[in-house]
């Protein structure tokens, strides 16, 4: 048997809007904000579990499309993923007329 | 240009209101989104990394000013003030809601406009020559053959679910500015050697994405009037025998390779000799009333002009540079084809504001007869100007920020979205041509250096064309960090050659610094400028420019991007 996926902590969930296409953050709420300081962080494996039943439900009651659990730096707030192309999804463009010079 | 007939009108009024209805299905949760996904994407409308993007057709890179005009206005009520024109000719708004989209999708169609077949596994906007109607040297003008292969090519039922996208380019001068070796299928117009005779030279197999391949030819000359019949054999063997079962072994050029080209030539010839030809072709009626859209422009032989023109370009160097880089010899004496460049120093190559939009609009108005092309290089093109508007022309361009007179040299520079926008990218495109353009910002290099054809791709996709470089740069992860692989010696003309790596890659900081010594090296070994780049890589073979890497990388940096 395959051991479960570890997901590598602390984690947020990011998606886009399905109306939109903006770039949403699943929050303490229970609701999507565009607002990363509100975005709710999973410190413990069960709780990035429990975010990712959220991200699939949230998809099946079409609110947002293609959410994923996203691994961010720990200590960093507003939340600032590990991964660059993660980054660059929630700050916007590096280049042309919206571009957002940093991270 | 080509205008819309009735059922041309109705196809696209119907697709519209299908599409609207579509939308709120998946609004109101009917669709899934994996239900929705195909159906949107035969709409042109992506999911990318920070919002929806609508890419919308330009057949052949043509435009009237009322349509660049409805663009502009698209991209100032629905999206965020600009749009990308891209390597297909087409433009893409990377911010509409997805609620707004069949809105668009009306004030497209009121223009004769639309996104149609613009993504999905079908056969894609056909592009062109974008001196279409103007070379000197075109032995006919290749876009009554794009509409005409455009008509058949829309909604063709046999051909919706192909294995793998499908892209075909016409070109119809000897000199290729349509890249067609680098197509699934191109199309060269040409004249039987012996009768003289009109017709096509037929190539196949091309095309760039993780394993480029140069097009082979399938046939020398297919008389003009069995073309479509003979693009329906290719495609029949294609849709039958192409792979489906890998997305990344399915386009046409791994079949014709893993065929071999007699074998998958003898497939198609038999395809071809079995379907009846006379209910695919068209007639010559119907292809002269295509043709007659396309009459060359109602133009004038200006003889002093060019002197006009001189006069002015010896008073001002800027002028004389936009002149010497940014005008192409037209057919009718006294006249140009103007590029009105999108790479302004600094800027995302292909962007243009909607005001810049308007601008083009009410210029193409005043001087080239209200068309518009956009090239594959992600200019614009005002194809009919005369010699004596051009200094009128170039200080209206220069009010708009257009007159940027680098066409054709090092900082004119292909790159595609790039991890910016797109979903799909591994690395940045945009910061890196904006980068190496300031570098070479100063006009008296650049012309020195003369023609490099720097593209850049943010992915192996190969968007931005950068196998056919002279130098190409692809942008990709390394460790968790923006890495950059060099090629050498692309060119996309007839010929075409995939350029071969320069070495490892490099850091996204270091890559203008290996262009610098790139260059360096091209300037002390070329014999002569008119000795391109990609020439002396031919000579000399890529080792000769090895030291341009060994001597510019740095220390490994812990910088991450």
């Amino acid at each position: 048997m395959s051991k479960p996926d570890t997901i590598i902590l602390p984690a947020i969930l990011l998606a886009n809007d399905l109306r939109s296409g903006a770039v949403v953050f699943r929050t303490k709420a229970d609701g999507w904000s565009r607002d990363a300081a509100l975005a709710l962080v999973a410190e413990t494996q069960e709780a990035a579990e429990r975010l990712k039943g959220e991200a699939l439900a949230a998809v099946n009651r079409n609110e947002v499309v293609d959410a994923y659990l996203v691994d961010i730096a720990e200590g960093v707030w507003p939340p600032r993923p590990n991964h660059f192309r993660e980054r660059r999804k929630i700050t916007g463009p590096s280049a042309g007329p919206h571009a957002v010079l940093t991270e | 240009m080509y205008r819309y007939d009735e059922f041309d009108a109705a196809i696209v009024a119907d697709r519209v209101a299908e599409f609207r209805a579509q939308v709120e299905r998946r609004l109101s949760g009917q669709l899934t989104e994996d239900e929705f996904k195909p159906l949107r994407l035969q709409n042109g409308v992506y999911l990318q990394l920070h919002a929806y993007m609508l890419r919308i057709a330009i057949p052949y890179g043509t435009l009237s000013s009322h349509q660049l005009r409805r663009l502009a206005e698209i991209a100032e009520r629905y999206d965020r003030g600009y749009g990308h024109f891209t390597t297909r000719q087409n433009l893409q708004f990377n911010w509409p809601s997805l609620v707004d989209v069949p809105e668009i999708l009306e004030k497209l169609a009121e223009v004769e406009m639309h996104c149609i077949q613009t993504s999905g596994n079908c056969i894609r906007n056909v592009t062109a020559d974008h001196f279409a109607g103007v070379a000197a040297d075109e032995v006919e003008d290749p876009r009554p053959t794009a509409e005409l292969v455009r008509q058949w090519s829309t909604f063709h039922p046999e051909f919706a679910f192909l294995p793998r996208k499908f892209k075909i380019a016409v070109t119809g001068s000897p000199q290729d500015r349509a890249a067609t070796m680098v197509h699934d299928i191109g199309l060269v117009i040409r004249r039987h050697p012996d009768t003289g005779e009109i017709g096509y030279r037929i190539s196949v197999g091309g095309g760039l994405g993780r394993t480029p391949m140069i097009g082979r030819v399938i046939r020398d000359f297919l008389p003009k009037r069995e073309l479509l019949a003979y693009l329906e054999a290719v495609l029949r063997v294609y849709n039958a025998e192409g792979r489906r079962d890998n997305k990344y072994k399915a386009r046409i050029k791994i079949l014709v390779h893993e065929t071999g080209l007699e074998e998958f030539r003898a497939l198609v010839e038999a395809e071809y000799a079995r379907l009846d030809g006379p209910s695919v072709d068209v007639g010559d009626q119907e292809r002269a009333r295509i043709a007659a859209y396309f009459a060359p422009a109602a133009l004038q032989a200006r003889p002093q002009a060019q002197a006009v023109l001189d006069r002015a370009a010896a008073r001002d160097a800027g002028l004389a540079a936009f002149v010497a880089n940014n005008l192409f010899p037209h057919r009718v004496e006294g006249h140009a084809a103007v590029t009105v460049s999108l790479k302004p120093i600094g800027a995302p190559p292909g962007d243009a504001t909607a005001d810049q939009m308007r601008a083009v609009a009410d210029l193409a108005d005043r001087y080239s007869q209200g068309e518009i092309r956009v090239s594959h290089e992600q200019n614009l093109i005002l194809p009919h100007v005369a010699l004596d508007d051009v200094p009128a022309l170039y200080a209206a361009l220069g009010k708009a920020g257009l007159a940027s007179a680098n066409a054709g040299l090092i900082t004119d520079i292909i790159a595609c979205p790039g991890l910016d926008y797109c979903a799909l990218a591994t690395a940045r495109s945009i910061p890196i041509a904006q980068a190496i353009a300031e570098r070479f910002a100063d006009p008296a290099r650049q012309a020195q250096i003369g023609a490099v054809g720097l593209k850049i791709s943010g992915c192996i996709n190969a968007c931005g064309h950068h196998h056919v470089g002279g130098i190409g740069i692809l942008g990709l992860e390394k460790n968790g960090i923006e890495n950059y692989q060099i090629t050498l010696g692309g060119d996309p003309g007839l010929d075409a050659s995939i350029g071969e790596r320069l070495g490892p890659g490099v850091a996204a900081e270091e890559v203008p610094d290996v262009v610098e010594a790139l260059i360096a090296l091209y300037l002390t070994e070329r014999q002569s400028p008119a000795e391109r780049f990609t020439d002396v890589v031919r000579r000399k073979g890529v080792a000769f420019f090895k030291p341009a890497l060994t001597q510019t990388q740095r220390e490994p940096s812990d910088a991450a991007a």
